[in-house]
């Protein structure tokens, strides 16, 4: 399955739960009689309401409201221009993975149970089935049997694993991982951390310091620091990017839980706000369930004819 | 906890207080924040409106725009409407007959349930109870292993058959076990799962069929947004709750979607999750909630916080000494330790009345510093026993050697003592006056009534 079926898939009830909402706003508007009028009081309300309930957040539902009823005098569809106004919010904000220096070292961050260290056994499937070399580093010591969990999970993508006790300190761990990386020839070295509340200070730093220790041993490291937040998740996610891209230097979101029936909305009022862009998205438990993003697709998934 | 929410309706009412006299276009404007802070809590779209309308309906009465104190009486109605949207509970759990008493924890991946097992567990020995739990979650890796490490941290026991992989089969083996054992409490963790996967959901009411449970307790992240209410809808019409665990409230989200459960799905909350600690768990106090919320301190959970970290015996005895006027270097490091025991120190500001504004002052990153607290701690520390029992020992040359030991400067020890001859002082006046004395019970039966006071 490609990314577009399998996405499709995913969102299937995503879609249906926000195009059920969504038709009863763009029937009227988009019937023939309607078309050729403003949009009205009620539509407007009732949009803004849609894109509300699907967590794309005051400011980018304001935003793509005011543009779409700016627009729409001029006999459009409704639903294509919504359609496209999400899609430059998401396009904007799109730019490519950063690539230097090998090993390419990738954090892996966010709260506390947004899915880190499952995304992080998928991600290390994906980049050896596109042919690349990954080492696993666990550097959550501080949850319970994270080690393990994540152990389990790099046996499963058939990478190599560096461990560390419970309770060591993350940066050491991090250090021994980028070292192995190095003397073993690996491509990738993907880092595990533990779930933080973006408002530990303590702990923010403690990111920091595992930044200040990669970039010491790879020129450029970390190339990435993906940002891994729960589509279930509310207007609290804004808060969560900004504080970790101040501190932790985010540079990509993984969208994961998209399977359920959450709509992820927080990605558009990210790309909106912060000009964040997504990376992946994980679609289910299996490890083969997290794939790369793309934001016409996922806005084709996300508005397929159904409606 | 829902600092941001309780920032900006503070924000309307300071702009409102200015108002001689409310107009229905300044309680338009009023309203209107109050909607924007509301949506970006997080509380469901729905509840809002009815939220809006109705605080409408009683802000534009005419008694309120006549009323001398508009602008309080405005925060009153929205207080009011609060609560009524907590709904009528009290938090912690309801008194049940049956032995053991089973309680079942179900939601989302990665909501906190395995934690809360655990925190739960440490809750209710702290309560004289003896409870049991059991992982049935076979699916995440080492999650099982987790609970483990997470029941021996809290001090209960774990019911953990090897190799038994079948979830109903272990939920039964620990109810028998806990029959057999004589607890009277078991908790089962189960595996977290999505609302719409039926196969998973056929295994919870399999566990349910099983071991009969009383309580169900859903565990909503604090941080998720509109979908809450689906989610936990569906819960509660496929397996049945009867009350929610709002984890992950320490952070900055605001949980309006899982309070807006409460509202939508009819469920009370039982108890709040505050932090990674196995002792961050609290019985859920709308009341309470409310007050933080609108910025009026809660002076309940301090004192419960306090109790908690303090023995009866170490009251008594710091209360002699005071009395006594034998105050030393080492009590007042005992202090320390004490508020260290009691939470971020930040958390424990925002309780006392008006110190919620405080907050305001030192946002800008500026946090109150947890560090300042250590170096105290190490300066003593840094004392000889002699010199922490009598500080006029403190010379020059001894605290030259104490701040050096301290990693601190000799100015930090001479603020240090400073403050503490002014602190023995003050305590000085204190243990003189005659109402010090009595002892904890007093004390105790004074808190009974002003918890009285609160709950009307």
């Amino acid at each position: 399955m490609g990314f577009f079926e399998r996405i499709k898939d995913s969102l299937a009830r995503t879609t249906q739960q926000f195009a059920e909402r969504f038709e009863e706003v763009v029937q009227g508007a988009d019937s023939p009689e309607g078309r050729t009028r403003p949009v009205d009081v009620d539509t407007i309300e009732a949009l803004e309401e849609a894109l509300i309930s699907a967590d794309v957040g005051v400011a980018a539902a304001a935003r793509i409201v005011e543009a779409v009823s700016a627009k729409k005098d001029r006999g459009q569809s409704l639903r294509a221009l919504v359609r496209t106004e999400i899609l430059a919010i998401l396009q904007r904000a799109a730019s490519p993975p950063p690539d230097g220096q090998r090993p390419h070292v990738v954090l892996v961050v966010g709260v506390n149970g947004t899915g880190k260290t499952t995304t992080v056994g998928k991600l290390a499937r994906l980049s050896k089935d596109s042919g690349l070399t990954p080492l696993i580093c666990a550097a959550d010591t501080f949850r319970a049997a994270a080690v393990e969990q994540l152990e389990v999970w790099a046996t499963r993508a058939g990478v190599d694993f560096i461990r560390a006790r419970a309770g060591a300190d993350p940066a050491a761990v991090v250090f021994d991982a980028i070292a192995a990386g190095k003397a073993r020839g690996r491509d990738l070295v993907l880092v595990d951390t533990a779930g933080r509340l973006h408002t530990r200070t303590n702990l923010m730093t403690e990111l920091d310091k595992i930044r200040r220790v990669a970039a010491r041993e790879v020129e450029g490291a970390p190339h990435e620091v993906l940002l891994v937040l729960d589509a279930t998740v509310g207007q609290n996610g804004l808060n969560q990017a900004r504080e970790f891209m101040s501190v932790a230097g985010v540079n990509g979101i993984i969208l994961t839980k998209l399977d359920g029936t959450a709509k992820g909305g927080i990605a558009v009022a990210i790309a909106h706000d912060l000009q964040l862009p997504i990376r992946y998205v994980g679609v289910g438990e299996g490890i083969d369930d997290l794939i790369p993003f793309s934001p016409q697709e996922y806005v084709d998934a996300l508005f397929e004819e159904k409606w | 906890m829902f600092d941001s929410l309780s920032d900006r309706l503070q924000g309307v009412f300071r702009s409102l207080r200015g108002e001689a006299r409310l107009t229905e276009v300044t309680v338009e404007a009023a309203l209107r924040e109050i909607r924007m802070a509301l949506l970006e809590a997080d509380v469901n779209f729905k509840v809002v409106k009815a939220f809006i309308d109705r605080v409408r309906d009683r802000a534009v009465d005419q008694e309120v725009l006549k009323s001398l104190t508009p602008a309080q009486q405005v925060v009153r109605i929205v207080r009011d409407e609060m609560l009524a949207l907590f709904g009528d509970t009290q938090g912690g759990l309801p008194t049940v007959q049956a032995r053991p008493r089973v309680i079942l924890l179900l939601g989302l991946q990665g909501s906190g349930k395995t934690t809360t097992t655990g925190k739960l567990g440490r809750w209710l020995a702290k309560q004289g109870r003896h409870p049991l739990v059991v992982s049935t979650d076979v699916r995440r890796p080492a999650a099982i292993e987790q609970l483990s490490v997470v029941g021996k941290q809290a001090g209960v026991r774990v019911y953990d058959p090897a190799g038994e992989m079948d979830p109903v089969a272990r939920a039964s083996g620990a109810l028998a076990d806990a029959r057999n054992s004589g607890f009277d409490v078991l908790i089962v963790d189960t595996a977290g799962r999505l609302h719409i996967d039926d196969d998973l959901m056929d295994e919870l009411r399999a566990i349910k069929a099983a071991v009969d449970p009383s309580d169900l307790l859903y565990v909503a992240d604090a941080m998720t947004g509109q979908d809450a209410i689906k989610s936990a809808g569906e819960f509660n019409r496929r397996i049945g709750i009867t009350g929610v665990v709002l984890s992950k409230m320490d952070g900055d989200a605001r949980g309006g979607a899982a309070l807006s459960v409460v509202g939508v799905v009819g469920v009370p909350i039982a108890f709040v999750g505050s932090g990674e600690r196995l002792q961050d768990l609290e019985p859920f106090h709308p009341d309470r909630v409310v007050s933080r919320v609108l910025g009026m301190g809660d002076v309940l959970s301090l004192i419960e916080k306090a109790e908690e970290a303090v023995s009866q015996e170490d009251a008594e005895k710091l209360e002699r000494k005071i009395r006594n006027n034998e105050f030393t270097l080492e009590d007042f490091r005992d202090q320390l330790r004490t508020i260290k025991k009691m939470g971020p120190l930040e958390q424990i500001l925002g309780m006392i009345p008006g110190l919620g504004n405080l907050k305001e002052l030192t946002a800008n990153r500026e946090k109150v510093d947890e560090g300042q607290l250590s170096r105290v701690e190490a300066i003593i520390n840094s004392m000889t026993v002699k010199e922490r029992r009598n500080h006029q020992l403190l010379n020059g040359s001894r605290r030259k050697r104490i701040a050096k030991g301290s990693g601190t400067s000799v100015e930090e020890v001479n603020r240090l003592l400073k403050q503490f001859v002014q602190m023995q002082k003050m305590l000085k006046q204190l243990g003189g006056m005659a109402g010090l004395g009595g002892g904890g019970k007093k004390k105790m039966r004074g808190l009974a009534g002003m918890k009285g006071l609160m709950n009307r």
